[in-house]
């Protein structure tokens, strides 16, 4: 290598285009759910003939979005574990943990709303805390950590409950699980976020001309906002066809830009991408390592306490059932079919969001064409392995092309 | 028999960005050891995947010749039923298992269906014997029953080769197997290779050590850029001429040697002791004392196993036990438990293994490079990423490393340009005491002059620099002083100008012989 050519070569911010610059797995992962949706709407809808009653009627896609808001929210906190290298088997039984919580405060204790949130979101940050207090101080495995936790909540469950139905709750409790934003605010909430995304857009490139980083056309940045926003119409206009924005659908969106800025955009997140690819060598660029971890287990407890108030919220009473309901195995199967890697240091908090749309939809679409539970079992772990060995697949070739 | 036992011509190999080869041409006589030598990415490591299957047919072009039939490898066991075995630059070793399990991992001798040991043990012990080496554990050989993770990595090499030739290896491919050994180490597997050769097996040998080359090869092939630049006769090259076809340009001199003067004390240690993990109540660092000034490079000289990667891990805060004695940064005594703290105050380490402690493979150029400042790119935990792209790009630029991007990923770069991120991501920290680890190990001439000089610049600029390194060329050709260290004790300290490779050797097996 001469040393012009090298010069040369490092002036640009960068050479790739934007066809080595896709994400090919997440598109798949589209391509995958589009291709469900056209499949369950065949089935469901005498070809595309009556949409009423048919899978992409406003109802029930309304009602899917409302039945994937729980595991898409316990998703993102799984990313972020996995991405660490870790795992964490406590979140489903936590949740119910936490909901039954809920459920007691409101009805034993006579708790309003607001305490009885503020109550569980803190005991999810606090279990998760001790949990990644262990884990990453102790150093015992996050899958025995959290798999004694998840007994041990699974035992919380039963503890406070006695087996028993704690309900009803307040109805500003159940708002957060059934409430619907009217379609006045889905329009504002539309057109604030296709704003948002506008500005956001323009202030990258004023920056990165000063910087003199720029290296995408206007067209490309005018057309990738061109379908984020397309795909945020079309989503109000179908979800103010039915009812509006679910509360808890919204909730979901929030962590999810929440929890994606964390990833991408803060030091602690680079440094969890960090600590996940190479322990060593973060450990060697001066990252404390076990706060870090210790951090995203609470991080995850709390979105667990989240979740377990929507659970407890929809339900209108304490999730008992989420003992034994693998809330947690959903929500590492949605990251994974996101794209995270459980080998650590990969991974997209908004691919735990595809991913629990893909899985919801199979449950959905195929309750629709009232087949057998089993088969909804079968088709999401076959999907499940499916989506791993696509990736690795396209890997391979990556390397051996 | 035919004139040549492997002939490959013509080959042409791309990868979505690059070129790795282009029409290259390798012909090896059978029975001699033929040497492939050029810059890291120039194409050897691709050729010699082509060779060994790891790239089936038709992922390149051009004609691949064995024993004067055309071979269209689909997978690696077809490759070595051929009788071609490949050594790999990382070891292919099952640590926890024994000497002969790993000999026979594939295929072990069975009886009934079982492992049958005593048949196993027996024929790893002629194996062995074979190529010379002594098998009596009580005389310091290598016994089969023997755990691999309890030896050295010259003798570990030495089970990969045994393990090779089990399967009647006709042509043995070696990538790099030399780049870990100690100079002894070196000579016992070299002599192991002649007798290979005497015996009938052809070898391709990639090596950057290029005394080794001309001391063990027959024939030379030099590659640069993907291309075969010349095929000579051992007889018909020298060193020199070795190089300049490498580079393609005349280097006169290997070392950017520059005169510096010494500044004030940046780094002292006192009395420091190093426990040993391992062997309770015994220590590793032995009451070290040590001293390092702004704008000096301090060469750290020993033969692998004296301790100095240890001592400075542990001072560094990484070692997996703490050692006791006094530290001071700039006379000012410091406990620094974390590398984190060590950071703090401008000391920076760069580790001997690069991969598994200098780099994240799976991140980008950029965020490996700020990836120990982050501070510097963000305001309150938020990441500033223009200022990132920029900084980075700046710091990417001085130090001239090959790639596409900055968003490159540092998996796909060669070792050279690999150990130029791990250089940007320790000067991006501002450094004030710089450890450099075996700074050039396995990387190639050009890019080991240009890291010189940015040690020179460094140490200009008023950085104390601790250079580690077990190449007594790189040691008396870039120190300004030099301590040498044996069996976890400093031995000798001698001014860059007076020592010798006589001297230094000599301090640096002070203490060994009992062993």
């Amino acid at each position: 290598m001469t040393t012009q050519q090298t010069t040369r070569r490092t002036d640009r911010y960068t050479g790739s285009n934007w066809r080595q610059r896709l994400d090919i797995r997440t598109i798949t992962m589209v391509v995958v759910l589009l291709l469900l949706w056209v499949v369950f709407t065949a089935f469901t809808s005498d070809f595309f003939q009556n949409m009423r009653g048919s899978f992409l009627a406003a109802r029930n896609l309304s009602n899917l979005t409302r039945a994937m808001a729980i595991v898409g929210i316990m998703g993102c906190g799984m990313v972020l574990v996995i991405v660490t290298g870790g795992i964490d088997l406590s979140v489903g039984t936590m949740a119910g943990f936490v909901g039954c919580s809920a459920a007691a405060l409101q009805v034993w204790c006579g708790f309003g709303a607001p305490a009885t949130i503020a109550c569980c979101v803190a005991i999810g940050i606090i279990a998760g805390l001790i949990q990644g207090t262990i884990i990453a101080y102790v150093g015992i495995a996050a899958f025995i950590v959290t798999l004694g936790g998840q007994l041990i909540f699974r035992g919380g469950i039963l503890f406070i409950t006695k087996g028993m139905t704690i309900a009803p709750m307040q109805n500003d409790f159940k708002a957060i699980g059934n409430a619907y934003f009217s379609n006045t605010w889905g329009w504002i909430f539309a057109i604030a976020a296709i704003a948002i995304l506008l500005l956001g857009e323009l202030r990258k490139r004023a920056a990165r001309r000063r910087y003199n980083t720029l290296d995408e056309s206007a067209g490309l940045m005018i057309a990738r906002w061109g379908v984020y926003s397309a795909v945020i119409l079309i989503a109000t206009v179908v979800l103010n066809n039915y009812r509006g924005l679910p509360f808890a659908v919204f909730l979901m969106l929030v962590l999810m830009i929440v929890f994606s800025l964390i990833a991408e955009r803060t030091t602690f997140g680079r440094k969890i991408y960090a600590i996940g690819g190479n322990v060593a060598a973060a450990r060697y660029s001066g990252i404390d390592v076990k706060r870090s971890l210790a951090i995203v287990y609470a991080l995850n407890g709390l979105l667990a306490g989240v979740a377990g108030i929507v659970l407890t919220a929809r339900l209108n009473a304490g999730p008992t059932a989420a003992a034994n309901m693998n809330l947690e195995l959903d929500a590492i199967a949605a990251a994974v079919i996101g794209g995270t890697s459980m080998t650590g240091g990969v991974g997209k908090v908004a691919g735990a969001i595809l991913g629990a749309m893909i899985m919801a939809t199979i449950d959905n679409g195929m309750s629709m064409m009232n087949l057998m539970p089993a088969w909804q079992f079968f088709v999401k772990g076959v999907i499940l392995v499916a989506a791993v060995w696509f990736d690795l697949q396209t890997q391979k070739k990556k390397r051996a092309a | 028999m035919d004139k040549y036992i492997l002939e490959m011509k013509g080959i042409t190999k791309t990868f979505p960005s690059v070129k790795a080869l282009s029409d290259v041409n390798l012909s090896v006589r059978p029975g001699t050891i033929h040497a492939l030598v050029g810059e890291n990415g120039a194409g050897k490591s691709t050729l010699i995947n082509i060779i060994s299957g790891v790239y089936p047919h038709g992922t390149y072009e051009g004609s691949y010749q064995f024993n004067g039939r055309e071979m269209r490898f689909r997978q690696i066991r077809e490759v070595e039923r051929e009788g071609i075995a490949c050594i790999h630059q990382e070891l292919n070793l099952a640590p926890e298992l024994s000497v002969a399990e790993n000999i026979f991992l594939n295929e072990k001798p069975t009886k009934y269906g079982f492992v049958d040991f005593d048949a196993m043990h027996f024929r790893s012990k002629q194996v062995l014997e074979k190529i010379g080496i002594n098998t009596d554990p009580t005389a310091g050989g290598i016994s089969p029953e023997e755990k691999v993770s309890q030896l050295g990595i010259g003798r570990k090499q030495i089970v990969e080769i045994a393990k090779a030739l089990v399967k009647d290896v006709k042509l043995l491919l070696l990538d790099e197997p030399t780049a870990a050994l100690t100079e002894a180490e070196v000579d016992v597997l070299l002599d192991i290779l002649d007798g290979l050769r005497k015996s009938g097996i052809a070898m391709i040998y990639i090596s950057h050590r290029l005394d080794e080359v001309m001391r063990i090869a027959d024939d030379i092939t030099v590659l640069r850029d993907g291309q075969t630049v010349e095929t000579r006769a051992r007889k018909d090259m020298d060193k020199d001429t070795m190089i300049s076809l490498m580079v393609g340009r005349e280097l006169t001199n290997l070392f950017p040697k520059e005169q510096h003067t010494r500044g004030e004390l940046a780094l002292e240690i006192r009395n420091y002791t190093v426990p040993n993990p391992d062997v309770p109540g015994q220590n590793l660092i032995e009451n070290v004392n040590l001293k390092a000034y702004r704008g000096e490079i301090l060469g750290i000289s020993g033969l692998m196993g004296a301790g100095r990667t240890e001592l400075f891990t542990a001072i560094f805060g990484a070692f997996r036990t703490k050692g006791r004695g006094e530290v001071l940064i700039d006379g000012e005594p410091v406990t620094i438990r974390e590398p984190r703290e060590a950071l703090e105050r401008g000391f920076v380490i760069i580790s001997e293994d690069r991969k598994k402690f200098g780099l994240n493979l799976m991140m980008s150029i950029k965020e490996n490079t700020t990836m120990a400042s982050l501070r510097k790119v963000s305001s309150r935990y938020i990441l500033d990423q223009n200022r990132e792209v920029k900084y980075t790009q700046d710091y990417i630029r001085d130090i001239q490393i090959a790639a596409p991007s900055i968003d490159t990923l540092v998996k796909n770069l060669s070792g050279g340009n690999q150990q130029k991120v791990v250089l940007a991501k320790a000067l991006f920290c501002d450094p004030r005491i710089m450890i450099l680890d075996e700074p050039t190990r396995g990387i190639d001439v050009g890019a080991k002059y240009e890291i010189y000089k940015i040690m020179n610049q460094l140490v200009d600029q008023g950085v104390a620099i601790i250079m580690i390194s077990s190449e007594m060329e790189e040691i008396l050709g870039m120190s300004d002083r030099i301590v040498t260290m044996s069996n976890g004790r400093i031995t000798g300290e001698f001014d860059g100008a007076e020592a010798t490779q006589e001297i230094l050797m000599k301090a640096s097996v002070i203490g060994r012989d009992e062993e």
